[in-house]
Order: C-alpha cells, then sequence, then structure tokens
C-alpha cells in the first residue's frame, strides 16, 4: 500500500486490518462495482483513514450526549398550501431514460 | 472606456455602475476578456456565460450551485451535461440583485479536497505560482477573485473549502454561521456541516456579498433569522477581546513562516486596540480531524447515495437495475468520493456505528462545549487558516492523509457551525498566509468589524505578484 502516514498526533496511530471481504461487503452496500486494483488499493487506504480516524475512541464520553446538528432547532413548521411543482417535461429533463411519464430502468429481477 | 479588472474591488465596480461609467453587461464582457486572457493557464472557471444578467456587479458561482440552464457538474463526471430546471437559492439571490453570473467555477469532486486536484475536469492552478495549487475545494473562485477573473464569487464550506483556498490565494473569504445561508439547490456534501459563503478582495466586499445571499428560505428548513449586516468602516479594536487558542496556533505541521505572519497580525489588534490574551482548545484541535473524517463521510455516503442513474446524470449500460446502478457509480465517480463513500459507508454500518459515527456525534459536542467555554472570554479566535501557504500540484494527491491535514485549523469551528473569515495577513516564500477569525454563531458582524480594521492596517496587496 502505497501512501506514506503522515506522522502527527492528530492521527491515531494503531492497526485496524480492513479485509479484503469486508471493503467488497461495504462497496455492495454502497452500491459501487469497484474494479479489482480499486478493491485492492482501497483495502490499503481504507486500513490507514480507520486507524487514524480510531482516535475518537481514545476518549471516554460516555456521558457526553451526541450533536447530529451544529443549531438547536425544533421543527421547523410550514403551512400546508399546496402549491405548484415542476412541470413533468423539466422532472424529465435531465433523465437518461423516460417512457410516458416514468423513469424507465432496466429490470429488477 | 477599458476596464481593468485585476484590482477593481465589488465596490468600485458598483461604483463604476452607479456613475454610469460601465454597465453591468460591459464589466461582464471585461471579465469574460480577462477569462479568455488569463484563465487558460489557471483553469478557474469550468464554464462561462456568455449572456449579461442584469445590471448589477458580476460575480462567479463554484460549480456545486444549481444555475437553472447553465450545466452544473459539482466537478464530477457523473453530473456531466446535468442542466438544471431550478436555482438554487443563492443563485436565484443573486439574480434579484442583479448581480449576472460570470460563469461556473472549478472544485474538487463534490467539494472533496483540499486543492482542487481532485476535479474530474483538471486542476486550478495559483495565480501566485502556477506550479502551486489554489487550496480546495474551493480553489476556482478563490483563485478567479485572486486573478481578477471575478470581483467576488460563492464558495461553499464544508470543512474548510472557502477558508483554506482564500488563505492559500490571498483574499478574503466568510465561512458563514450555519443555517444563515439557504442550501437550497446546492450540491449536498455533508449536510450537517455544509454551508455557502462570499470570497472577495475585501472585507467590506464579502460582507456586501454576504447580505445579499444570508438569510431565511422556507425552501431550507435549517436556516435562521439573521441579523443586519453592518457593512465594517472602523479602523479600532478598541474593547474587542481576541483569543489566541495555543493549540491552534502551536500545532504540530504550521510553517514557521506562517507563524511569524499570524504572530504579526496579532501584535498589530494589540497595537489597535485589541484585549488580546491566550485561551485553549485542546481536544477540539487534537481530536478534531478524526471527528470530521467519520461525520463527513458518513453523511457523504447518504447524500450521494441519489446519484443512482434513474433521474439524472450519467447512466451505464447494463442488463439489470442493480448492475446498471453499481457501473454508474463506479464510472461515474473519482477516487475521492469513493474513497469518502466506502469509508462513511462502514462508519454508519451495523457493528461499527456506536464506535465510529456515534462516538464522533459525541466528539462533536466536545467541540462545541470548548468553543462556548472561549467565547465566554473573548468576542474573536484567532489562529493560522491553514498550517502551510501554497503546496505543489500533485505534492499531496497521492497521500490522503496528509492531505487532510490542511484543513487541521479550519476544521474544529465548522464542527461547532461557527462563523470564520480569512483575512490576508502577509508573504511566506512570495505567498499569501491567511489568518483566520472566529467568532459565536451570528457573530459575522464582529468578523467583518475585526477583519476589515486589520486589512486596513496590514495593507496586503490582493494582486499576485507576478500579475502586478
Amino acid at each position: 500500500m502505497g501512501f506514506a502516514r503522515a506522522a502527527t498526533r492528530f492521527w491515531k496511530d494503531e492497526h485496524v486490518a480492513i479485509t479484503r471481504e469486508e471493503v467488497l461487503h461495504v462497496a455492495r452496500l454502497a452500491r459501487l462495482e469497484l474494479t479489482d486494483d480499486e478493491v485492492e488499493r482501497l483495502t490499503g487506504e481504507l486500513s490507514a483513514i480507520l486507524e487514524a480516524v480510531s482516535k475518537v475512541s481514545e476518549l471516554d464520553l460516555a456521558d457526553v450526549p451526541p450533536t447530529s446538528h451544529p443549531l438547536e432547532l425544533v421543527n421547523a413548521w410550514a403551512e400546508d398550501e399546496p402549491h405548484e411543482s415542476l412541470p413533468l417535461d423539466d422532472v424529465f429533463a435531465n433523465a437518461p431514460a423516460r417512457e410516458g411519464d416514468l423513469f424507465k430502468v432496466p429490470p429488477t429481477a | 472606456m477599458k476596464i481593468d479588472t485585476l484590482r477593481l474591488t465589488a465596490e468600485e465596480a458598483l461604483g463604476l455602475i452607479e456613475r454610469k461609467e460601465a454597465s453591468g453587461a460591459e464589466l461582464h464582457r471585461a471579465y469574460l476578456d480577462a477569462i479568455a486572457e488569463r484563465d487558460g493557464e489557471l483553469h478557474c472557471y469550468l464554464r462561462t456565460v456568455e449572456a449579461a444578467e442584469g445590471e448589477g456587479v458580476p460575480i462567479a458561482l463554484k460549480d456545486v450551485i444549481s444555475t437553472k440552464g447553465v450545466e452544473t457538474t459539482a466537478g464530477s463526471r457523473i453530473l456531466e451535461g446535468y442542466v438544471p430546471v431550478f436555482d438554487a437559492t443563492v443563485a436565484a439571490r443573486c439574480r434579484t440583485a442583479g448581480l449576472p453570473t460570470i460563469g461556473k467555477t472549478n472544485t474538487d469532486e463534490f467539494a472533496m479536497g483540499s486543492s482542487t486536484e481532485n476535479s474530474a475536469y483538471g486542476p486550478t492552478h495559483n495565480p501566485w505560482d502556477p506550479t502551486r495549487v489554489p487550496g480546495g475545494s474551493g480553489g476556482g473562485t478563490a483563485a478567479a477573485v485572486s486573478a481578477g477573473l471575478a470581483p467576488w464569487g460563492l464558495g461553499s464550506d464544508t470543512g474548510g473549502s472557502i477558508k483554506q483556498p482564500s488563505a492559500l490565494c490571498g483574499n478574503v473569504g466568510l465561512r458563514p454561521t450555519y443555517g444563515t445561508v439557504s442550501r437550497f439547490g446546492v450540491v449536498a456534501f455533508a449536510s450537517s456541516l455544509d454551508q455557502i459563503g462570499p470570497v472577495a478582495k475585501n472585507v467590506r466586499d464579502c460582507a456586501r456579498l454576504y447580505a445579499i445571499v444570508a438569510g431565511k428560505d422556507p425552501a431550507d428548513s435549517t436556516t435562521v433569522d439573521v441579523p443586519e449586516v453592518v457593512l465594517p468602516e472602523g479602523e479600532s479594536l478598541a474593547g474587542v477581546r481576541i483569543g489566541v487558542p495555543k493549540e491552534m496556533n502551536e500545532a504540530e505541521g504550521i510553517e514557521p513562516g506562517v507563524t511569524a505572519a499570524v504572530q504579526r497580525a496579532i501584535e498589530l489588534a494589540r497595537e489597535l486596540g485589541a484585549e488580546v490574551g491566550e485561551c485553549e482548545l485542546p481536544r477540539s484541535v487534537e481530536y478534531g480531524l478524526a471527528c470530521y473524517y467519520l461525520i463527513a463521510p458518513a453523511e457523504a455516503s447518504s447524500n450521494l447515495a441519489r446519484y443512482d442513474g434513474v433521474r439524472y446524470g450519467l447512466r451505464a449500460d447494463a442488463e439489470g437495475y442493480y448492475e446498471m446502478v453499481e457501473r454508474t457509480r463506479d464510472a461515474g465517480f473519482g477516487d475521492e468520493p469513493k474513497r469518502r463513500i466506502m469509508l462513511g459507508t462502514y462508519a454508519l454500518s451495523a457493528g461499527y456505528y456506536d464506535a465510529y459515527y456515534g462516538q464522533a456525534q459525541k466528539v462533536r459536542t466536545l467541540i462545541a462545549r470548548e468553543h462556548a467555554a472561549a467565547f465566554e472570554r473573548f468576542d474573536v479566535l484567532v489562529s493560522p487558516t491553514s498550517p502551510t501557504v501554497a503546496f505543489r500540484l500533485g505534492e499531496k494527491a497521492a497521500d490522503p492523509l496528509a492531505m487532510y491535514l490542511s484543513d487541521l485549523l479550519t476544521i474544529p469551528s465548522c464542527m461547532a457551525g461557527l462563523p470564520g473569515l480569512n483575512v490576508p495577513c502577509g508573504l511566506s516564500e512570495g505567498l499569501p498566509v491567511g489568518l483566520q477569525l472566529i467568532g459565536p454563531q451570528l457573530s459575522e458582524n464582529t468578523l467583518f468589524k475585526a477583519g476589515h480594521a486589520l486589512e486596513r492596517a496590514l495593507g496586503f496587496d490582493p494582486v499576485p505578484e507576478r500579475l502586478r
């Protein structure tokens, strides 16, 4: 695996090994058809990056609540009023394939 | 009259229009001429807009911002040929304000990167030294403003994509408080972090553009009411309490020339009447980068799921549906989005969620708390924006972790949703150094005031030496 680890305290230096099988599993979850070369490269790169970001595990944060969003916003309401949607020709303007008022795709089975 | 765009600020351009010395269309033409002359070398623009619409000061828009009728690719092959059928709210606000679009500027693919080298359409070059990167992801907008190819522009910032390129190109960039500028119609990367913001030659122009685009938007439920923008005027910093976070100013990897320029700016702030004191953000700096590189890829893996070859964008040929989706995504995404989609999908997957994503969300709380504590004592925190000046093209391209370190000092405040302003504060090795000013949420006016006073006192010339 080709890239030099940045030697710094901002990353953790602990071995996390990602296997080829795990990469293929995650690629399937992410719907990415990777080439063999990409699978090999990502196996090394993801191991190194996961090692680095595992630094967050150094902290004991059992009592700290998670932050999912930087603002303390609760329920942004909007009036429930009908309004015009995009015309269908606009909706389909960038579609790779259209049939009538439907997006056309290859069969799922 | 012949308009020289190299030094022209937006305020000066506005003066030309108000005095009827130039029209919006003439200004627009002058920028297109400058682009024809200088952009072959720099590649700031992915495409220009020939027709000038509006009688105001022309503007450059980062190519993550949807523009009705103008191709918008986010620097990705997967969106090649995609022509939005509606404007992003920020594009619509620029249109309403009469600002003609000059063109769409280059970006790292899906705004993922710190050098603009991840653009599927080739890198942008730094106008101060074309062998060097302009920073990223908004390298196109930043380089365009510095090279006089736009008086101002809009960028997007997730972990530093406005502030860091502004630092490397020597101009002023604001990442506003999360929620002050609508994200509607902007290609999403990490939704709890993404913010749109202005880039300009000086702080007043930056404030003017912020005033045009900021404000609550019914189409983006995360937007908030924004205090009225006050254009900065004074030169005094009397009464402003400036904190110098030790870890942000002494972090490993900050170049000596960067430290020296920032220290001079801090001294100057003191001379202008600011109360300057030291403070600490220990865990924000030490854990910020790791926290960001879990949360941002996790959100990206979800946001980028929409590129499936069904409704818009690239579609690869295949017999079956799932095969089509997987092939489309492999063919359409470049290396960095793939890396981040994989990392994010892994961090969110069963068995790893709590250890990675869940833990990173808790670190995010710590970072917000540390900043809140610092703002009990200080109005503004200062540090270098980037640990280094512009680095050479290719220098970090093969080493993702080294590239990620470029955003070490911009990331912590982004995690806390805080506004940050880059103001150029000098040169090191002949290249611009950026000073980062961070404030509490909705403190943009304070940042403009402090940035403006410092900018006046520093007297930095934003035109690259080789173009003067």
